[in-house]
């Protein structure tokens, strides 16, 4: 098992323009972990964890100060690359965004932008990165027809499979699931407890049983502040703020 | 039957009225084009379309030189206005400012609202000498191994109403593109960057093949427009009934023969020529829309009608 993987933040800030996002903001994110984070809608769940993949950087006049470190690197720095830091670090979004290609080639597109051309290879991690998001079984008569043509479900993991493909250290999810049925669910968080051997889990999640069934730790999170971090079992049956109790308890929105 | 059954039955009876008087004109106008076109059908028949004389002392005529003249400068101006003008519209919508994008944007569209008339003018004394003493003699003396660049240098001729359609239609391809690039979600964007793409790959295979299908749409649009525009053409692609490959020699378009001499038609059979020329003229537009329409959906099969979801 490979140790890599880890997050570290510290002292973050992070501003729209002038309005502040985060605020000192610190966290650890352990290798092979699944770490929840939950809070309120606008608290900077999704700033957060956007701020890891850097993809923040894509939204004109944002600012980030302090620091995030993975494996021990520092990812603002002017010589950070950002592409491959993206590869390292990959992301699952709310909606399904599979691409208007095949299922294969959705699967195989991180592979083939870096110029890997060799069908035995690209073959076998189609298949072994289908196998990995459960969804093998379902679309192997059919790898050349339309990602599209999936159910929503499917697409999610297919979407898995193909961040998987790129072989990062860290996947981003940020709401996977929340256009999804209760089965497909089940599905998708069976999926990140057998991901966790190769990979750390950051996930967003408004459902707090759901961070309660899969992670281990939890991050509280509200106004941009990180009110709670805890480990799992003890977050939601001791919590050791009077916010996070208010905030599980349902006593707010 | 209520109340609202019967006022939803009136409004859509009186909306299908629309659609359906459209049919009509249509149908209308080529039954006109036919009868009118009938002597002329009689006398040369199916060879009116193969023959390349048109000589009206002789009242021989044939259509071929204005179907060539018409298909070449089409086609060249396409090969010229797709890249321009998708690339434009990439520049604009992904690199360019927003200030710049959007004062680019106005004056682009603005382009597209100048009369045709004033296009020619233009070309005849901006880009008739420019082709005349600049392209052509480049052509010529680096790519002069291929019949396309060979022969006399006029400034007017092919290419010259090539590259004046070509301006014409990049306006309207750049808006369209435009539109259809800024629409593609965000999200669809930031999926590739997270597996790690770069700006290029993004967009080239996943912005681009989003937006595949409507960029067509710009595109068959603008081949209508270039195969039916007069003005402009007529002023400065020579008015010559011949079939040469070079594209610096002479040409004549069907629209432009129509317009050009319909004037001058002074006996029938020549009148019923002109007229079966409009006949091919809009058999041609309608067509390219065709095979226009298959190469969409060959393109894009049963997936762009869910992407555009
Ligand atoms: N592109 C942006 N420009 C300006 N402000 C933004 C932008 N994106 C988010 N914000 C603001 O930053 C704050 C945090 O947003 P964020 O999307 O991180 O919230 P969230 O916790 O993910 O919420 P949700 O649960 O609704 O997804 C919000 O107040 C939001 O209005
Ligand atoms: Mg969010």
């Amino acid at each position: 098992m490979n140790t890599n993987g880890r997050i570290e933040v510290k002292n973050l800030n992070f501003y729209y323009g002038n309005y502040q996002a985060l605020k000192n903001v610190s966290m650890t994110v352990e290798p092979h972990q699944i770490v929840a984070m939950i809070g309120p809608s606008g608290c900077g769940k999704s700033t957060l964890i956007r701020i890891f993949n850097r993809m923040c950087d894509l939204i004109p006049s944002t600012r980030v100060e302090g620091k995030v470190l993975i494996d021990g690197k520092d990812i603002y720095t002017k010589d950070t690359d950002v592409v491959s830091l993206r590869r390292k670090v990959g992301m699952v979004f709310q909606k399904s965004t599979p691409f208007p290609k095949s299922i294969y080639d959705n699967v195989a597109y991180g592979l083939k932008i870096i110029g890997i051309k060799d069908h035995r290879v690209l073959n076998e991690t189609v298949e072994k990165c289908l196998r990995r998001s459960a969804l093998w079984d379902e679309v192997k008569d059919h790898l050349g027809k339309s990602a599209l043509s999936l159910s929503g479900g499917q697409q999610q993991r297919l979407c898995i499979a193909r961040a998987i493909a790129v072989d990062p250290e860290i996947i981003l999810m940020d709401e996977p699931c929340s256009a999804l049925d209760p089965i497909a669910t089940a599905r998708i968080e069976e999926l990140m407890a057998a991901l966790k051997d190769e990979y750390t889990i950051v996930i967003v999640t408004h459902n707090m049983q759901q961070a309660a069934r899969v992670s281990d730790k939890t991050a509280f999170l509200m106004h941009g502040q990180l009110i709670e971090y805890n480990k799992t079992t003890d977050f939601f049956t001791n919590p050791s703020n009077k916010i996070t109790e208010d905030y599980i308890t349902g006593r707010f929105g | 039957m209520s109340r609202h059954d019967t006022s939803d039955l009136i409004f859509r009876r009186v909306l299908a009225a629309f659609p359906i008087t459209v049919l009509i004109i249509v149908a209308g106008i080529f039954f006109e084009l036919v009868y009118s076109s009938l002597p002329s059908l009689h006398k040369f028949g199916i060879g009116f379309l193969y023959h390349s004389i048109w000589n009206p002392v002789e009242e021989n005529f044939g259509a071929l030189p204005f179907i060539y003249g018409t298909c070449v400068t089409s086609l060249v101006a396409l090969l010229l206005a797709i890249p321009i003008g998708v690339g434009a519209a990439i520049y604009l919508v992904e690199y360019a400012p927003v200030k710049v994008s959007r004062v680019i944007s106005t004056l682009v569209d603005l382009l597209a609202a100048i009369p045709s008339v004033i296009y020619g003018l233009w070309g005849i004394f901006v880009l008739v000498p420019f082709m005349r003493n600049v392209v052509q003699p480049f052509l010529g003396k680096y790519f002069g191994f291929l019949p396309l660049f060979q022969g006399p240098n006029y400034g007017i001729g092919m290419l010259a109403a090539s590259v004046m359609l070509a301006i014409i239609i990049v306006p309207f391809i750049i808006s369209v593109s435009r539109e259809v690039i800024a629409a593609v979600p965000f999200v669809y964007k930031e999926s590739a960057y997270a597996l790690g793409a770069t700006r290029w790959e993004a967009l080239s295979n996943i912005v681009l093949s989003y937006g595949k299908a409507g960029i067509l749409g710009a595109v068959i649009l603008a081949l209508g427009r270039a195969i039916g525009e007069v003005m402009a053409v007529t002023m400065i692609i020579g008015n010559d009934p011949k079939i040469a490959l070079s594209l610096f020699s002479p040409g004549y378009t069907l629209a432009s023969v129509i317009a050009n001499e319909f004037a001058e038609a002074d006996f029938p059979m020549y009148l019923s020529a002109l007229i079966e020329i409009a006949l091919v003229l809009f058999l041609v537009a309608i067509i390219v829309n065709i095979l226009a329409r298959l190469l969409i959906w060959s393109v894009t099969g049963a997936q762009s009608a869910e992407a555009v979801k």
